[in-house]
């Protein structure tokens, strides 16, 4: 290669890239998308956080101990998920399928107790047609939960597939790309957690 | 709870000739199509080769063809509107109200989210991965996911014709008239539920073509060597990425409101109508350089090959390109500057949209400083670049003035704004979807379009839409707004008489085109072209046959500059010989999937009963989506492979007939 021709192309002068590369990338470009949608629920939540229509606000609704729990599951489910990542790297079936069932459970868990926290204010008198706060609040928290459901369906799947096909490689690309988006749901949470919950109940 | 939800027979607009007559004509024509394609044993190659074809190429003529023949049908509301208010003069025309607010809903609905976004991004599908060189997109069977969600979005839209109503609401749905108080039918529903699949689609298709053009290129084809499309549909794509989910988002709020009693925008319990404002022209603004970027991407490539002369400017084409895909996050209130954000937020928006007519100038001359000099052939697709240059800087300066705020709260919601907009959309996105579908179309087929007839079709649309614009942003200043279904001011009345003939003129324009077609294919034999390089181009889409085998290139070309493919010919043309033969090796293509077709029905079916209310099929269509991802994650063959001989055999006819064509050898 001569320095001509490599001052007028970059490092991708070798041609395409690996299958490997650009399903990661894609997914990941993927996530952006999400967070943007993501991002427009908070913008709505922000704009409508005072917007209680003379009925109750975070400060009277939110129970951090709850939240706390919350938290500690799904952070702690991403740990697993992470340990699942590792045993696919290794192709360790056992541990494979012994820590995606942790990361379940625990998400799982989280999901339970959102639920029981959205049933909780709904039984109040505080459920998302009372006000526009509230309904901010359950659509953006309740997003998350959606996606949440969508990942404990995608991980059952995914345990599915390594029983039937093994760690074949589009399979392990399959579980790059969720231990991705399980991952990228904590760092949403953690802004849910932020915006929402201690910025409401501390203000 | 009724088993049909809210659908009963009262859904059918029996007492309606228009639509009745209308839709049993779509009907008609759909099952005619069907009809011959089975009865002449046409199905099993439509189903095999089409329906659920992953090939880039394939799924970029389909989108063409959606957007033209939506094209039809949002131009004929466009006659019905224009025909309505030269007729409504004191009196109330042919169109009543709620019939007439449907037809110019459902005109912008179609013509930005079914002709023009399908038109861009069925060219981007088919010619990008030429361009770059390469084998296919990132992601094929999602390719085609994209396209038949898409096309759900477009059959929601048409069954509101025959079933039920469309939204009255306008191309936006602004509420608090969007909302069940005011718009109790299930008009809003449909838009909602088709926009939102069919947005799905396209974001789907952004983020299929970042990765492609950032991760698959040609050996060598680094970022500053790529064609102007490419780089003009890398920043559409991520505009695509970055501003689609904000509109999931803002019409998934709507949706909650309708649905199940939610407060984001309605007049009670705390409801922000300006947040819907803020939200969807947050989409918005970037949506319309979605449109158009492509757009100057296919001049920049029509402008330079028929000049025959590299770009003008073409790194700073590039800045350009990427300070618009910036700056169109930035200028989104101008849409509202009389939302009454104060005369300091209002004056930064204003120097905003200044600021990004800057850019768009610089592209501007670049194109001109192409032209001058070169060896210029006025063929139709030039022809269709040089209109847009003219029309579309006219449209710019409109716009500036609108940018304008004391103008704005004037010129807000007035006929001049109508003017504006269709003056930059279509002297600027349509112009450059027909210049591009002249160009590539050789590519496509193998044969090109007939000149004359492009000629005339140009001529008309020209005219056309001169005659039927201008005159608008005259009753504009003359105080008429937007969306009048009748008036009795007498000074409007000539203009839009005037504006009635222009659309006349570009519905000559659209007869052409169609004859245009019909005459080409019927006399392809005389216009075919053998060589894959009917104009004589510079980027890699030339080098490979018309049409171009399944796998594109028989072996990945090595780029070695800018116009890949004109420094070829170049050589070959020194040397006097074509260029040697190369070692043909097996390629892998992506296998046909009808996960796309089926996933697209499932959507049409949870659509249609989430527009109905209709739970249980919402449910099946819901589990029937996932169950086909599923069963397409199961398959165990992904790839065909095609041997090296066949490749060889493919490849050295295509050799053959371009080595025997004079452009190469001559000197």
């Amino acid at each position: 290669m001569t320095a001509a021709h490599a001052a007028g192309s970059n490092s991708l002068a070798s041609g395409p890239a690996s299958k490997r590369v650009y399903v990661g990338y894609g997914f990941w470009i993927f996530i952006l998308s999400d967070m943007v949608m993501f991002s427009a629920f908070f913008a709505a939540f922000a704009v409508l956080a005072d917007a209680t229509a003379g009925g109750p606000g975070g400060r009277q609704l939110f129970n951090l101990t709850n939240v706390a729990w919350e938290t500690a599951c799904l952070l702690l489910s991403s740990f697993a998920c992470g340990m699942a990542s590792i045993a696919a790297a290794s192709r360790n079936v056992l541990w494979f399928h012994l820590a995606m069932a942790v990361t379940f459970v625990l998400g799982a868990a989280f999901l339970g107790l959102e639920l029981k926290e959205f049933a909780g204010l709904a039984a109040d008198g505080a459920g998302p047609q009372r006000s526009a706060f509230l309904s901010a609040f359950f659509t953006l928290v309740g997003c998350h939960g959606l996606h949440i459901t969508a990942g404990l369906l995608w991980l059952l799947t995914m345990m599915a597939q390594v029983v039937a096909k093994g760690f074949r490689a589009d399979i392990l690309r399959r579980i790059l790309c969720f231990t991705l988006f399980w991952h990228a749901l904590d760092i949403i949470w953690v802004a849910i957690f932020t915006v929402v919950y201690l910025m409401e109940k501390i203000p | 709870m009724k088993l049909l939800g809210r659908l009963n027979w009262d859904a059918l607009p029996l007492d309606q000739p228009i639509p009745m007559i209308a839709s049993a004509a779509v009907a008609m024509g759909i099952l005619a199509v069907l009809a011959w394609v089975v009865i002449r044993g046409h199905f099993p190659y439509v189903w095999r080769e089409w329906l659920t074809s992953v090939d880039h190429k394939r799924i970029g003529v389909m989108y063409t063809l959606l957007a033209m023949v939506m094209l039809l049908r949002g131009f004929s509301d466009a006659l019905m509107m224009r025909s309505q208010q030269a007729l409504a003069f004191h009196s109330q025309g042919y169109l009543p109200p709620q019939h007439y607010d449907q037809v110019f809903s459902a005109h912008g609905t179609i013509m930005i989210f079914f002709v023009a976004m399908p038109f861009m991004i069925g060219l981007m599908n088919f010619v990008v991965p030429l361009q770059l060189g390469v084998r296919d997109v990132a992601f094929p069977t999602l390719n085609s996911v994209s396209f038949w969600l898409t096309a759900t979005g477009a059959l929601l839209v048409n069954l509101s014709l025959g079933i039920g109503e469309f939204a009255r609401t306008g191309w936006l749905p602004y509420p608090p008239l969007s909302e069940l108080t005011y718009s109790p039918g299930v008009g809003v529903d449909y838009y909602l539920w088709s926009v939102q699949i069919s947005g799905v689609g396209t974001l789907l298709t952004g983020i299929n073509f970042v990765t492609t053009i950032l991760k698959l290129r040609a050996p060598g084809m680094g970022y500053l060597r790529m064609p102007m499309f490419c780089w003009t549909s890398l920043a559409a794509s991520l505009l695509i990425v970055a501003a689609f989910p904000i509109l999931t988002a803002t019409l998934a709020m709507l949706t909650l409101d309708r649905y199940l009693g939610f407060h984001f925008f309605t007049n009670e319990a705390g409801g922000n109508m300006m947040m819907f404002m803020n939200l969807i022209w947050a989409w918005g603004h970037p949506e319309v350089y979605i449109l158009i970027l492509p757009a100057f991407g296919i001049f920049s490539e029509v402008v330079s090959t028929f000049s025959g002369k590299p770009l003008f400017g073409y790194r700073s084409m590039v800045i350009a390109t990427m300070a618009i895909c910036l700056l169109s996050f930035m200028v989104w209130l101008h849409h509202f500057f009389t939302m009454g954000a104060g005369a300091d937020v209002n004056a930064v928006f204003g120097v905003m949209s200044m600021i990004i007519a800057v850019p768009t100038g610089v592209k501007v001359f670049n194109w001109l400083f192409t032209l001058f000099g070169g060896r210029v052939r006025f063929e139709p697709p030039l022809l269709w670049a040089i209109g847009f240059m003219i029309t579309f800087v006219i449209g710019g300066m409109t716009g500036v003035l609108l940018a304008v705020p004391p103008a704005d709260f004037l010129l807000h919601n007035s006929l001049f704004l109508v003017a504006h907009f269709h003056n930059v959309i279509i002297g600027g996105v349509l112009f450059g979807a027909f210049a591009g579908y002249e160009y590539w179309f050789p590519k496509a087929f193998g044969f090109r379009l007939h000149a004359g007839l492009g000629k005339a079709a140009f001529w008309c649309w020209l005219v056309g839409f001169y005659l039927a614009f201008m005159p608008l942003y005259v009753a504009g200043l003359e105080g008429m707004t937007r969306r009048m279904q009748h008036y009795d001011v007498a000074a409007w009345r000539p203009w839009l008489l005037i504006a009635a003939g222009g659309a006349a003129v570009i519905l000559a324009g659209i007869v052409c085109q169609i004859a245009e077609l019909w005459v080409s294919i019927m006399r392809r034999e005389p216009l075919r072209d053998v060589t894959g390089d009917p104009w004589d181009g510079r980027s890699l889409e030339w080098s490979t046959a018309s049409p171009p085998p399944a796998f594109n290139f028989a072996v990945m070309p090595e780029v070695r500059g800018q116009d890949a493919y004109w420094a070829v010919k170049q050589q070959a043309r020194a040397q006097a010989r074509p260029p040697s033969e190369p070692e043909y090796e097996s390629i892998e293509t992506p296998r046909n999937s009808p996960t796309g077709f089926v996933c697209a029905f499932f959507a049409t079916v949870l659509g249609f009963a989430l527009i109905w209310h209709i739970w249980w099929m919402a449910i099946a269509g819901l589990v029937g989506a996932w169950a086909t991802f599923v069963a397409f994650a199961w398959r165990d063959r992904v790839e065909n492979v095609l041997p090296a001989e066949d490749v060889a055999r493919i490849d050295r006819r295509n050799r053959q007939a371009r080595s025997a064509a004079p452009a190469v050898l001559a000197p």
